[in-house]
């Protein structure tokens, strides 16, 4: 096997052969790549960080008519850079009456949740940390670790803010996760397996052609599981003064931060594998470095339209975000689930053309039945209404002292 | 000794030391992460038993679900946060007998098993088959009742859960 065709094979191998010359029994072998392997994969998510945090910063600066970082060096490229040194010279704080271990546990749970998400994604057709076959279960169990990371920040941190912020943030966290995983079926019942790079292989038609309402659930839930805008009450500032990290500062804060961008373009990572044919495209079965190219042009526009959105829209109310959830989001993707179970059985899926038009006529009728709901829902929602109300004030306009005083003035 | 058995031996230590620390800790909260830490322990034993589908279940209910309940509970629960209580009451030995007896009804067991004697074989010889499982579930040969009387235990539990949480008309509770 040539290098270029697959440098990752080729490596692999060249290394195995290297340890196992050097009169290392095959387990330990095996067990030595698997670390080398965690560690490269790790350390590539982490650095890749660096240019998202400046990518977004500049994106979300362009939409508002801003010019973004634009001083360290070219387009402010190396801004992130000077960041991490400022953040690494700040003190370590653990605030008195912290419950230490949990304190400081809880941003490495945080990241590390996050990371364990790339183990099952395939970069290419051969590059992946593990083919596991049960790697959607996989994906849902390890998002439970993050919310395990807030609860543990929130309760830590010895704070009845960070601990309200908690509770409200795990409680998005579990809500959304009801739908996701309901969506996450789609694919899995498509592919007829529950292995990522099964999926990948399976999409001979992107999945986002045989499921649009599917893709359109999944990616609203997905960004409401990451806590970013419009659903990054997580980390209101402007209610919760910031959320559950509030007593994290320094590099403590950073895990939270890079764990933060990092899962938001998992997200995208992850939308591309499931619905966007993840590295599939011309010439990828042949070249398979060629299919982390398409994988990663797929993810940066998903990613790009997240960032899209985290800059145009205004935040939910806890109480509208609650809502969209339970009243919508869930009925509507346990109805498309089961619609979809049902068509699929009907059309045979040795005709994929007809299966993509039945498909997809069948999710525009189910959104045009839902737009009719919703503004029914609308026309009969009872109005608040906004009347004058008395609000107590420091002083009322007719005390003695005030007519006293304004009588003598005058 | 290959990298799976240190893997094991280091993962088994750390799942016992948990559950020993588990009914030992004096503060609740503790109490219930050291539990969250031991059933990680037993999802890390049933991913070197190559039984992936078990691992990831283990972490989805155990402690996705269920520890993070105990911790909301813990949580709600005023001052049991904060203080310490003595972790025995006077029924202590009562436990330690009951414990006792299942541990001598496990190890009398296992110890007729033929898997713990150097000729076994292997445990999963096939890569395991999630397909057959889902099928075992619904086949009516196979699991189908005690499927539905638990989905249909979770229904109740459901309805009830909302039946006391409900915020009723009128004021009446």
């Amino acid at each position: 096997m040539s290098f270029w065709a697959d440098p990752y094979r080729f490596l692999l191998e060249l290394l195995y052969g290297l340890l196992i010359g050097w009169g290392l029994p095959a387990s330990w072998a095996q067990f030595v790549l698997f670390l080398i392997g965690a560690f490269a994969l790790g350390t590539a998510a982490l650095l890749l960080v660096v240019f998202l945090i400046w990518v977004e910063r500049k994106v979300v600066a362009r939409i508002q008519d801003r010019l973004g970082p634009n001083r360290v060096g070219p387009w402010g490229i190396f801004q992130t850079i000077a960041d991490i040194g400022k953040i690494f010279t700040k003190e370590f704080i653990t605030p008195v009456g912290a419950d230490w271990l949990l304190y400081n546990l809880a941003p490495i749970l945080s990241v590390g949740a996050v990371l364990m998400l790339w183990a099952v994604i395939p970069l290419t057709m051969t590059l992946y940390g593990v083919n596991l076959n049960v790697a959607v279960l996989y994906i849902i169990a390890v998002g439970e670790l993050g919310e395990m990371a807030v609860i543990l920040a929130g309760w830590g941190s010895n704070n009845k803010y960070a601990v309200l912020a908690a509770f409200r943030a795990v409680a998005q966290l579990i809500s959304y996760e009801v739908p996701l995983v309901v969506t996450l079926l789609i694919p899995v019942m498509f592919a007829g397996s529950m292995g990522l790079n099964d999926i990948v292989q399976a999409q001979s038609v992107w999945f986002i052609f045989l499921a649009p309402m599917t893709a359109l659930i999944f990616f609203i839930v997905s960004i409401a599981e990451v806590g970013r805008a419009p659903f990054d009450l997580v980390e209101a500032e402007s209610e919760l003064v910031s959320g559950f990290n509030i007593e994290y500062s320094g590099l403590k804060f950073g895990f939270f931060f890079v764990a933060d961008f990092l899962h938001a373009f998992t997200i995208a990572l992850l939308f591309a594998t499931l619905f966007l044919g993840g590295w599939r495209g011309p010439g990828a079965a042949q070249y398979p470095m060629l299919g982390f190219v398409y994988l990663m042009i797929k993810t940066s526009v998903v990613y790009f339209i997240v960032i899209l959105l985290r800059a145009s829209l205004p935040r939910f109310r806890i109480d509208q975000m609650m809502n969209l959830n339970w009243k919508l989001l869930t009925p509507l993707s346990m109805a498309v689930l089961i619609l979809t179970a049902l068509l699929d059985k009907l059309i045979p899926s040795s005709q994929p053309f007809i299966r993509v038009i039945g498909m997809v006529v069948m999710n525009v009728i189910i959104l045009l039945v839902l737009n009719e709901i919703l503004k029914l829902v609308e026309t009969r929602r009872p109005r608040p209404v906004v009347a004058p109300v008395v609000r107590p004030v420091a002083r009322l306009p007719q005390t003695p002292s005030m007519q006293n005083e304004s009588g003598t003035s005058l | 000794m290959s990298a799976t058995q240190v893997i094991f031996l280091v993962t088994a230590g750390v799942t016992l030391g948990a559950a020993v620390m588990t009914v030992s800790a004096r503060k609740m909260m503790h109490a219930a992460l050291w539990l969250v830490l031991a059933l990680t322990g037993i999802a890390v034993l049933f991913v070197l038993l190559q039984s992936s589908f078990f691992a990831v279940a283990q972490v989805l209910i155990y402690i996705g679900a269920i520890a993070i309940l105990i911790i909301f509970s813990v949580m709600l629960t005023r001052r049991i946060v904060q203080e310490q209580y003595p972790s025995v009451n006077r029924f202590w030995w009562v436990a330690i007998l009951l414990a006792l007896m299942v541990f001598i009804g496990l190890a009398v067991t296992l110890s007729s098993w033929r898997g713990l004697y150097p000729d076994r074989q292997a445990v999963n010889e096939h890569p395991e088959d999630i397909a057959a499982l889902g099928l075992a579930l619904v086949d009516p040969a196979g699991f189908v009742i005690p499927f539905e009387v638990a989905s249909l235990l979770l229904l109740a539990a459901l309805v009830g859960a909302i039946f006391i949480a409900i915020e009723r008309k009128g004021g009446r509770r």
